[in-house]
């Protein structure tokens, strides 16, 4: 089987697979990262969301040999190495923005990466970025809060749910 | 999936190579509509050859006639973010999926996959694109060949789409909720030698330009030039998201919003 050579958080990572391994099936079962979600496995849920190179995909859309080379961040990256969590997690546990958790590490990637292009996103802007993550508790109210709350601006607005 | 191998090729030079070693082996643009078809086991290539590692089909540029030419590895967010020459065409890129999905998805991937409710074939055809391949280049008007079919021949692959860039245009789309693909999506473009307007998502022949509004719109560009035009829903899409005679409206409905989002 042919080698695929990546870096995950930081970190050389290398592992046989075969074409058709998906890099979310490398990230969980050849590294154990299994923070990354797979929800509907049809690319619509994005539970299984990653960066590859700084932009967020789909991990269950692409093939983990697509990756060769490039830099990779999961959710188990996100955090300090002491454990102590980045502004995105902070909000998300302070404004109570997941409920099962199981659609949360897709949603803060996510969230990553609008901040990264739009500093200081609207409600709408942040609804119409999340529009391929969906939450199945419905939690999507406090997911939205937790965001802008992440990006510094005045939450008080938001309708409470 | 089936079992399959993937060669992810630097150059098109080796992607025409592997891809003319056998008939089995398949080209993989971002894999958006690819991977889900692989996964449920509509397709068993033998290999994919990845064309997302070639730089040379990849980015945007303009050229000596002012049209807009962009790599078919270019992904859509790409097409946003680089089009601005083509404000109609880089607003259509930016609705298509979702965020995650535009950082994949290839141009040359939506059109040679030829989605009946994909986006980019409107564009293509209501530009009046050329759609160049390792080959040849062929008009848009000569490229679509109805449902998920093309001109493009066994292991052809696209490497570029030159657009000319209108006077106006707009595409306006009536998402189906759950997938966000269009029910119907409608790309009207002035230019000065005529309006095209390219309708996806209704028929059942694929994307199509609808020429009796062509040409009333040639007449007087605005919304009212449309209003004794009707299309038959005979030949449309019928499925639970709605019957072929709603499309058929539908078409004249977001044709209107096309133009006046022209202006």
């Amino acid at each position: 089987m042919p080698q695929v050579k990546m870096t995950v958080n930081g970190k050389p990572a290398s592992g046989e697979v075969e074409g058709r391994t998906l890099l979310v099936e490398f990230l969980r079962e050849n590294l154990g990262l299994t923070g990354t979600h797979v929800g509907c496995d049809t690319s619509q849920c994005g539970a299984c969301v990653v960066h590859v190179d700084g932009k967020a995909v789909k991990s269950c859309t692409m093939f983990a040999a697509e990756a060769e080379g490039s830099e990779v961040l999961t959710i188990e990256g996100v955090a300090a190495p002491d454990g102590t969590m980045d502004a995105v997690q902070q909000a998300f546990q302070d404004h109570h923005g997941l409920q099962c958790g199981f659609c949360t590490p897709g949603m803060v990637m996510s969230a990553r990466a609008l901040l990264a292009d739009n500093p200081t996103p609207s409600e709408a802007e942040i609804r119409d970025y999340l529009e391929g993550n969906i939450c199945r508790c419905t939690g999507y109210h406090n997911i939205v809060k937790a965001i802008m709350a992440a990006s510094g601006q005045d939450v008080s607005t938001i309708a409470a749910q | 999936m089936y079992a399959f191998d993937i060669e992810r090729p630097t150059t098109l030079a080796e992607a025409v190579k592997h891809m003319a070693a056998s008939e089995e082996n398949q080209a993989l643009g971002g894999g958006q509509t690819l991977i889900p078809t692989l996964k449920q086991r509509l397709a068993s290539p033998e290999k994919l050859i990845s064309l997302t590692g070639i730089d040379e089909i990849r980015g945007i540029c303009e050229d000596d006639a002012g049209r807009v030419c962009i790599g078919a590895a270019t992904t859509h967010a790409e097409v946003v973010a680089g089009a601005g020459a083509y404000p109609a065409l880089a607003a259509l890129a930016g609705n298509i999926g979702d965020p995650a999905v535009r950082n994949r998805g290839t141009i040359g991937g939506s059109l040679a996959n030829n989605d009946p409710s994909a986006c980019y074939p409107a564009a293509a055809l209501g530009s009046g694109a050329t759609i160049v391949t390792d080959k040849r280049e062929i008009a848009a008007d000569d490229y679509f060949e109805g449902m998920f079919a093309t001109a493009l021949d066994e292991g052809e692959i696209i490497t570029e789409v030159k657009f000319p860039v209108p006077q106006k245009a707009a595409y306006m789309k009536f998402e189906q909720p759950a997938s966000r693909f269009a029910l119907v999506g409608v790309f009207v473009a002035k230019y000065a030698d005529g309006v095209r307007v390219a309708v996806t998502g209704a028929s059942e022949e694929g994307v199509f330009r609808w020429s009796e509004a062509e040409a009333a719109l040639a007449a007087d560009f605005s919304a009212g030039a449309l209003d004794e035009l009707s299309l038959s829903g005979d030949n449309m899409i019928s499925d639970l998201h709605g019957s072929g005679d709603y499309r058929a409206h539908l078409v004249g409905v977001m044709t209107k919003r096309a133009v006046t989002a022209a202006g």
